[in-house]
């Protein structure tokens, strides 16, 4: 296990920067997940740490040990890769073991470490397969049985499961998160999948345009988004984002609709400044069908007609235009809902968002 | 019931057609072949006979008995012109394998200035045709003094084969993943190895097939050869059929046992090869 430094890092492509100084700190055994939409640097970052990846700038650190210009085999890592990238001539085993031949490792530590490896997988009976006779998942394991043979300092993990479908992959993302605790070690995972990222990482590493947005735990960016575009990337369904004015202890939206000024912003803005205004859809619901609100919350009600709905079961999406926007509303113990009928809206103001529309940043509240 | 019946009587037809088409193409194809294996073991005069005479009467071995025999005597040296076919063939595939192979990779896996010029450049020295090369390259290995050596013809035969060796090696490299020889880094590997552990065995069966194609070439040159070459220091097989033209005659019967001489171990290698040939190799690596 080891720390890892990132230092004003950069990675410039002819006159394009993909990533542009990103300064990150990762502890011993934390597991950290890089997250952003495709073309934000994630992959980019954790090749550059891989040592994959030339870097243009900037410093990194595993353990206390400068890497830059050391190359990937020297940096004690390992890595799961999008297409898990197996070695197709060899066997599972083969693969498994093939850090350890070239590090000329004794057969029997070798066998010993493919043994235990393969029983944290449960791969003892695929040991003899080729890659190309096993399934997605299975492929998958491999992968990581690859990775953690060699006890490295640090796991770096590239959209691992991308390629599984739906249910493989909430399936491996429990085995991954087992895994860690199993074996307990540094975790750099890149995803695009914010639900990934919620749920297996420490920390959140939220990225866009080669630049780190917010750090946080999984609590932390989804509470208390620094910008715009976290509130918007986080959660599912995404947050209601909808462009406002302050105007005298009201927000003032498109169509002439308005909504209360939240309580807990009134002294940070003043009259006239252009907001965003951020509310989840847990915290919009046809009256009587959300989560209590904490006491003393200041919620207020609108009549809404209703679009669409999207039945869920145990809960609905209700979509419902106001000021402009389709909102998204979550309905707890659901009832039918026509579309076009008027619905009484539940706005619970005490979890709203502000953002700022110029820089997109969060505004404080009380 | 009817139409199940005139269906499967349909399928059945359609069967028959293609197995017909197929023995008449192969019979097309293999029709030369038999030929001059047939005319190798049969008198001149009935190869000549006209009309053809379909069915041989007398089949012997007398034409290969007299190729192997002593030179003057009917006999023309086969072990000769075997060596140095052997020498040149295998000397020009191995050293036009070396370059196709950093040629091919440095195509397909690195940027450097100027890549497509390159590469078209290598694919329109193609289109030059062989021939039209011999009389400067006459003069030149002339001035040299390498007239009637293996080293000529190595030479040229490297020339020919490395664009098309590199063309080719480049395909069978691009099909290897990237990520596995990054894997291959990562698990401890130099660039080094990670080519020659993971890279070079899973572009393995391509870059034998190209061997197997710049042999060949190299193996059946004629044109370039016929020119280059003046005796039994450096004649290859296929100038040596020259050897049974004689001023007034053409011993059909003597050229054609040598031809067959000549087309055995060239088929005996691709025989050899080809099952090593196995495509889909790589599958697996990535997602499948």
């Amino acid at each position: 296990m080891a720390t890892v430094t990132l230092q004003k890092l950069i990675k410039r492509y002819g006159a394009v920067e993909a990533v542009r100084a990103i300064d990150l700190q990762i502890a011993d055994g934390e597991f950290v997940a890089l997250v952003g939409p495709s073309g934000c640097g994630k992959s980019t970052t954790l090749r550059m740490i891989a040592g994959l990846e030339e870097i243009s700038g900037g410093d990194i650190r595993i353990g206390d040990e400068l890497v830059n210009d050391l190359p990937p085999r020297a940096r004690n890592i390992s890595m799961v890769f999008q297409s898990y990238a197996l070695y197709p001539h060899m066997s599972v085993r083969e693969n498994m073991a093939f850090s350890l031949k070239i590090a000329k490792r004794p057969q029997a530590e070798i066998d010993a470490r493919v043994a235990e490896a393969s029983e944290i997988l449960h791969l003892d009976e695929l040991l003899d397969r080729r890659p190309s006779q096993l399934s997605g998942g299975q492929r998958q394991r491999v992968a990581m049985g690859r990775a953690i043979v060699r006890k490295p300092e640090v796991f770096l993990f590239d959209e691992p499961l991308s390629n599984l479908d739906a249910k493989l992959r909430t399936q491996m993302r429990t085995e991954i998160k087992k895994l860690h605790a199993r074996v307990p070690s540094t975790v750099i995972y890149v995803t695009h999948d914010q639900v990934e990222a919620m749920t297996l990482a420490d920390r959140i590493v939220i990225m866009r345009d080669g630049r780190i947005e917010q750090i946080g735990t999984p609590e932390d960016v989804f509470r208390r988004p620094a910008t715009r575009f976290v509130a918007g990337f986080i959660g599912s369904p995404p947050m209601n984002l909808i462009e406002a004015e302050i105007a005298d202890g009201a927000l003032r939206f498109g169509q002439g609709d308005d909504l209360p000024l939240p309580d807990k912003f009134r002294g940070a803005v003043t009259p006239g400044l252009k907001v965003v205004f951020g509310l989840r859809p847990d915290d919009v619901h046809p009256t009587g069908h959300g989560l209590p609100s904490e006491s003393g919350g200041q919620t207020v009600q609108r009549e809404i007609a209703v679009s669409v709905t999207e039945p869920l079961g145990n809960e609905t999406l209700v979509f419902a235009p106001f000021g402009g926007l389709e909102w998204v509303a979550r309905m707890l113990n659901p009832v039918p809902l026509a579309a076009g009928q008027r619905v009484n809206m539940t706005f619970d103001l005490a979890k709203a968002h502000l953002f700022s529309a110029e820089t997109g940043r969060a505004i404080e509240g009380a | 019931m009817n139409r199940n019946s005139a269906s499967r009587r349909f399928h059945l037809m359609v069967r028959i057609a293609h197995v017909a088409a197929l023995f008449l193409a192969m019979l097309i194809i293999c029709a030369p072949g038999a030929w001059i294996i047939m005319n190798s073991l049969r008198p001149t005069v009935e190869i000549m006979a006209k009309p053809a005479v379909w069915i041989p009467r007398e089949l012997n071995l007398d034409a290969y008995r007299s190729m192997f025999s002593v030179v003057g005597q009917g006999g023309i040296p086969v072990w000769a012109y075997f060596r140095n076919s052997l020498i040149i063939s295998a000397t020009s595939t191995a050293i036009a394998i070396a370059i196709g192979m950093s040629g091919g990779y440095a195509f397909a896996r690195f940027r450097f200035p100027g890549k497509s010029a390159w590469f078209l450049g290598l694919m329109l020295s193609r289109t030059v045709p062989g021939i039209a090369l011999s009389l400067p390259l006459f003069i030149v290995y002339a001035r040299l003094g390498i007239i009637d050596t293996h080293l000529a013809l190595i030479v040229a035969y490297v020339a020919l084969n490395v664009p098309f060796t590199i063309w080719l090696i480049d395909g069978f490299f691009r099909q290897v993943p990237r990520d596995l020889a990054e894997a291959a880094q990562i698990d401890g590997c130099t660039r080094w190895q990670a080519f020659w552990q993971v890279e070079f065995p899973l572009a393995g069966p391509g870059i034998a097939s190209s061997a197997i194609f710049a042999f060949l070439t190299s193996w059946n040159e004629f044109a370039l050869a016929s020119q280059l070459t003046r005796s039994v220091n450096s004649k290859t097989l296929p100038v040596g059929l020259l050897d049974y033209t004689a001023e007034f005659t053409i011993d059909w019967r003597g050229m054609c046992a040598l031809a067959v001489v000549m087309v055995a171990p060239a088929l005996a290698l691709t025989f050899v090869i080809q099952k090593r040939l196995v495509s889909g190799l790589t599958f697996g690596a990535v997602k499948g």
